[in-house]
This record gives structure tokens, sequence and C-alpha cells, in this order.
């Protein structure tokens, strides 16, 4: 298991037997952000994502491109319950987890869509390295 | 014990948790982020050891409900329906209207995980309740009554609760407000007694909700027995400290025999002194990103307000920063220049004694 970072950027590096395996990253969401926010993986990770709610208001965790980030902010509030990877609502106290495997190269962001939340700040970015 | 009243009249800009009602000095949230801009009223008083904090809560029409938060330095004793005319009255004070009205008016005729709930009261549309908590607690609290909080909302409420943890929750009740006959822009107050010996104003609530950019307005008023100590320093006082930002001092006088003698014919006024207060009215004209802390005062005649009730520091922390613009520059440099002005003279009066 990597080590919670509470600001930073995780890096996981890939090593043998790597790929098959789940990495676990602790993401802690305080005062409407993400701790850490910032992400890099090599390519073909598997993480496992255990996001802790500390705020009194509900939250989202949602992953993905640009284009999954807009239409998410743009679309009517979902309940996101997990079935989609790398989404996930998190109620207020809750911990809750989802898991995402990193395809391809490049980068991915990191956000919540409820009312406000993006603009204010809610937001973090994910490096896949080849 | 000291004798003290400081008085608060806010007009803010407030958020409500559903398009139309507003509110005072308290902090709410709509349910997309929109920011209503409705003058609303809030008085807070301080005499004999009790702050007495009144607050108008404005019915500006819609069907549905809405609630405020409002953060307390300590738990009420009393919680009962402002008088009718204290807040209004007030506004005159320093907004009087033109002579013409004035002759018309005469002629023709206010860290545990669960808060607790420690008073609930219906005050005509009103619901209010106190809470104690801390911000997680009070935070969720709001969030299981239907309360929608703002993103900004959890920090907020952890800095309040770091220093009281104590929160007056209220909601308006649209149907009984239209049972009631409630008019649109009908203003309900709210006398609120709290036994402290640290009165403070909460003014960062005000920005709850708000853009960074977003201009905040507020009117706050105080009545002293002397001239108070502010902390941070609004802009027109003569004292040292950081400076408030946004927070600028149009009035400091003697209160009139006429105001005293108005409020305190007002209902559940008769606490107020009838002579011998000093009034001060500071406009708040900040943007929200500058409205980081609350007004502490000291009105004991020490002048030591506290940074932690200011929201400068944390509680155990007494060190006050030291940013702004205020007259801490001006006398660090003024006194910079006589120490260098005085070992200059000592060396020149050396020189001339080896010479």
């Amino acid at each position: 298991m990597l080590p919670v970072l509470l600001t930073g950027c995780v890096r996981a590096h890939a090593g043998p037997g790597f790929l098959q395996g789940v990495r676990t990253i602790h993401v802690t969401i305080k005062w409407t952000s993400f701790h850490p926010s910032h992400f890099a993986f090599p390519d073909g990770t598997v993480v496992r994502f255990v996001i802790r709610n500390s705020d009194p208001i509900e939250h989202e965790f949602i992953l993905g491109s640009k284009r999954v980030q807009d239409h998410v902010e743009h679309t009517a509030h979902l309940q996101h319950d997990g079935s989609v990877p790398g989404q996930i609502t998190i109620p207020p106290g809750a911990l809750r987890t989802t898991t995402y495997t990193f395809g391809r190269p490049g980068t991915l962001l990191l956000g919540c869509h409820l009312p406000g939340h993006y603009a204010y700040g809610m937001r973090g970015t994910v490096t896949v390295s080849a | 014990m000291r004798r003290v009243v400081f008085v608060v009249f806010g007009s803010v800009l407030a958020t409500a948790l559903v398009a139309g009602p507003a509110l005072a000095c308290g902090g709410l949230v709509s349910p997309n982020g929109t920011i209503a801009l409705v003058r609303t009223t809030t008085l807070a008083a301080y005499h004999d050891g009790l702050e007495h904090y009144v607050t108008g809560f404005q019915f500006a029409g819609g069907g549905a409900d809405f609630g405020s938060i409002v953060p307390l330095p300590g738990v009420p004793t009393k919680l009962i329906r402002g008088g009718d005319w204290t807040l209004q009255r007030l506004e005159r004070e320093v907004n009087p209207p033109p002579p013409s009205a004035l002759v018309l008016e005469a002629a023709g005729a206010g860290s545990s995980r669960s808060a607790v709930v420690l008073q609930r009261k219906k005050i005509d549309a009103l619901n209010v309740t106190i809470l104690k908590g801390g911000g997680f607690a009070v935070g969720k609290w709001a969030t299981d009554n239907g309360f929608r909080l703002s993103p900004d909302a959890p920090e907020v409420l952890d800095f309040y609760a770091r220093r009281s943890p104590i929160f007056m929750a209220v909601q308006f009740d649209a149907t009984r407000a239209r049972a009631r006959g409630e008019a649109i822009g009908d203003s309900i107050p709210v006398h609120v007694v709290i036994p402290t010996s640290r009165p403070w104003v909460p003014l960062r609530i005000l920005a709850l909700g708000a853009k960074a950019a977003q201009p905040i307005d507020a009117d706050v008023f105080l009545l002293n027995d002397r001239t108070p100590a502010m902390l941070p320093v609004p802009r027109g006082v003569p004292e040292l400290g950081p400076a408030a930002r946004g927070l600028n001092v149009q009035v400091s006088e003697p209160a009139s025999a006429g105001l005293m003698t108005d409020l305190r014919s007002d209902q559940g006024m008769r606490w107020l002194p009838k002579s011998g207060m000093w009034l001060t009215y500071l406009q708040v004209r900040a943007r929200a990103s500058q409205l980081r802390y609350d007004l502490a005062i000291d009105a004991s005649g020490r002048a030591r307000p506290s940074p932690v009730d200011a929201g400068l520091a944390q509680p155990g922390d007494t060190s006050v920063p030291a940013s702004g613009n205020s007259l801490w520059g001006l006398w660090l440099a003024a006194g910079l220049a006589t120490i260098v002005f005085g070992v200059a003279m000592r060396r020149r009066r050396s020189a001339r004694m080896a010479l």
C-alpha cells in the first residue's frame, strides 16, 4: 500500500508483479478539496481509491477525461453508485471505494460536480505515463 | 461588572436555501448557488455580561422554506421575538430621512459527530434551533434538516466551531408565513441573549456561499460605554493591529438621547442604559475573499480585543498576524526611526567625546 499523503502528488511505480495487483490509494476529502489531489501512475495500473469524506456535505469522486468532467458538470445531478469505474458519490462522513484501470498515457481529471463544487476548486489531475 | 453595550446592525448579502426569502448575519445556501441580494438586518448588543443579538429575517416571497446558520459566542439563555422597530431605528440614526419625510411621518403617525440541540423555539414563521457541536456535527445536522450548504461551508463552520461550538439555525416556514399573512418584505426579528465575557461579531459568515469577487455590504453599529477597541482594525481608527480589509468606520460619537430613548421603548429593549453610550457605525464594503475575519470587541478600556475572537489566531495561539495596512507599519517605522535616531545621536556624542 502506498503511504497516504495529504498534499502533493502520489506516484505509483511499477514493480515486479505490479500489473497483476491492485494498488490502493487513500484519498481524504476535507473542506471541499481532495487530499491528495494530484496523482501519477504508469499505464495499466489498477487503482482502488478509498475515499473518506470528512465534510458534513455530500461530495463526488469523478475520474475521467475533460469530456467526462464536462458531461457530468452539465447534466442533471445523479447519485453515482460506483457501477461506473472511477465515479462514486460519498455521503457526509462516509467512506467509499472505486476501482479504476489507467489504460493509456495522458492526463485525466478528477472532480466533484455537485452544484458549485467544481468551480470552487474541488478538482485534481491524474498523469498516466507510458 | 463592566457596563458595555455593543450593537451590530447589518445589511448583508444573504443566500437562501430556496430562491425567495433571505436573512441576516448568517450563512445560507441556495440549491443552485445563486445569491439573493437582499438587505437584511442584525443587531447584537452587549451589556452587563450579556450579549443581545437581534436579527431580522425577511420574507421575500416564494413558496419554499429556507434556513440560516448564525455562529454565536455562547449558549443563549433567552430566545424571544425581537422588538418591532429597533433595527429600523438604528438604520434611521445613520441614514435619516429627508426633512420632508420626517414631517409626513410625524403627521401620519427590529467535536462530537452529532450536534446537540440545546433549544428549539418557534417565532412567528421561523423555527429557531440552538445547536452545540463541531463544524462537522453542525453541518451534518443542517444537511439532515433540509439545509443545503455551499462548498465553502465545511471550512467556515470549522472556522467558527474552533472558537465556539454554539450555532443558531433558523428555518423559515413558508406555509406558516402564508397562514400568518406575512407579506413580501416583512421582517421577523429574533432576539437572542447570550451570557459571555467576550463578545464578537460574526463577519466572515456573511461571505458564505459567495464567490471571491462578490461584493459584501453590511452596516455594523456598536454601542459601548466608551470607544471600543476593535480587532482587526477598521479603516479610520487610530489603533494598532492588523487592518480589517473592507471595514470602514463612518461614525464615532456619543449616542444621542433620542436614539437611546427610542431603542429602550421597543419590545424587550429595556435593558439598554438610558444614556452614556458611544455609537460607532461601521460599513462592510468588502469582496467576499477579503472577509476572512470577525470583529472582536474590547470595550473594557483595556484595549485588548482577542485575536482568537477575531478569527486571526487559533485558540491557544496569542500571536497576532502583523499584516494589513493599519497604523502598525507607521508606528513601527516611527519607533525604528526613533531608535535609529537615538543610536546615531549617541554615536555622535561618543565620537565628540572621543575627540
